[in-house]
């Protein structure tokens, strides 16, 4: 049994949905993101929110999972602030929505002014709101650089618990300095970027399974559904025990998510 | 924060992934031997360069190589540009940047 906390499902096939259904996932949430092009109007974003939130809990409930979501204006797209602010004013109608978690996943792509800019209306429109954040981390190179911003833009809306923002996309370079500063990370296992399976569980023995949880982060680009159970078998080929492993992958992400008030698994 | 060390041995380990590791010493061999013969322009592009000093970290019988490897990769500037003008990332830092380190 497992929880894959960040998937873009909206990118993916009904038979995704059975396959992970059939390797014991019970519950995803799937946060706001970049289709692979810029929209071209603010109304392309109602209807993006519309299917997060309405379709895809219905597509997901066929094979006995529990969608959950949450929005934003991805960083690739925040580049035009008078563009990001128009999508942003539409979020507050779907907030309401009973699988809408949060905020997410907002953050910064090329640490540009103008997406520090929109990642600083999003962390405002969370803390007035009282709601819970997921954030991207920036990409290769750019990662340490845009996760040392990050935080210090949360540290300064006072009203944001570190306990309720969960920092994604981290790797060897940043994990440590995101559990430090009190926020719950993410790794994301892909097959070219970001973490590996197995590099994400030397990272679970050098940094201990507290405020840690895994991903797929399945999309559009080159990815795998079923990443969160195959680095289940490579902690169990490790000789981890059976509750080590439903911590990372199952305890972890519900406990966090838990604090929404409407996380549920099936 | 407690940490959970692998219960395998170093030998178990060994015996369970050395087949897979050495057929990626051959990829990046053979990656860089595929370089090596093409022709045209590309010789001193930084990201080889930046490759090479991550082979010389695989070696040089230090712990933390993933880490070190990946701070030797990323962009040490602190302070956010003024602009994207792409929304990709290269996976190493471009000397223009003046963010390498």
């Amino acid at each position: 049994m497992y929880i894959d906390p960040h998937i873009h499902m909206v990118s993916r096939t009904t038979d995704d949905y059975q396959r992970m259904a059939l390797a014991g996932c019970v519950a995803i949430t799937e946060p706001a993101f970049w289709p692979g092009y810029d929209r071209s109007s603010p109304e392309g974003f109602q209807d993006y929110f519309r299917q997060l939130t309405d379709f895809e809990p219905k597509r997901a409930a066929q094979y006995g999972i529990r969608h959950h979501t949450w929005l934003c204006i991805n960083p690739k797209e925040a580049e035009d602030p008078v563009f990001a602010r128009e999508v942003i004013a539409l979020i507050p109608q779907f907030l309401d929505c009973p699988s809408v978690l949060g905020i997410g996943e907002i953050g910064l792509n090329k640490n540009s002014r103008n997406e520090m800019e929109i990642l600083e209306a999003h962390l405002e429109l969370a803390a007035s709101r009282d709601l819970m954040v997921l954030v991207h981390t920036p990409h290769l190179e750019d990662k340490l650089k845009g996760t040392r911003l990050i935080m210090d833009a949360i540290k300064n809306q006072a009203k944001l618990d570190p306990s309720r923002v969960l920092i994604d996309h981290v790797e060897e370079h940043t994990v440590g300095i995101v559990l430090e500063r009190g926020f719950w990370a993410g790794m994301t296992l892909y097959p070219d970027t970001k973490c590996t399976p197995q590099r994400a569980v030397d990272i679970f023995e050098m940094h201990g399974t507290e405020r840690l949880w895994m991903n797929s982060a399945g999309d559009w680009g080159q990815s795998d559904p079923l990443a969160v159970p195959k680095a289940q078998l490579e902690m169990r080929a490790r000789g981890h025990d059976e509750a080590a492993v439903r911590k990372v992958s199952f305890d972890n992400p519900l406990a966090f998510l838990s604090q929404s008030g409407r996380f549920k698994v099936s | 924060m407690a940490h959970a060390p692998t219960p395998l041995s170093k030998r178990a380990l060994i015996d369970r992934s050395y087949l897979e590791h050495r057929a990626k010493v051959l990829d990046l061999a053979s990656f860089l031997d595929r370089i090596d013969r093409a022709s045209g322009e590309g010789a001193d592009d930084f990201r080889m360069r930046a490759f090479e000093s991550c082979c010389a970290l695989l070696i040089d019988g230090q712990p933390n190589r993933a880490q070190r490897i990946l701070e030797l990769l990323s962009d040490h500037s602190t302070e956010p540009i003024a602009r994207a003008g792409t929304k990709g990332a290269t996976g190493a830092v471009p000397p223009s940047s003046g963010g390498a380190r």
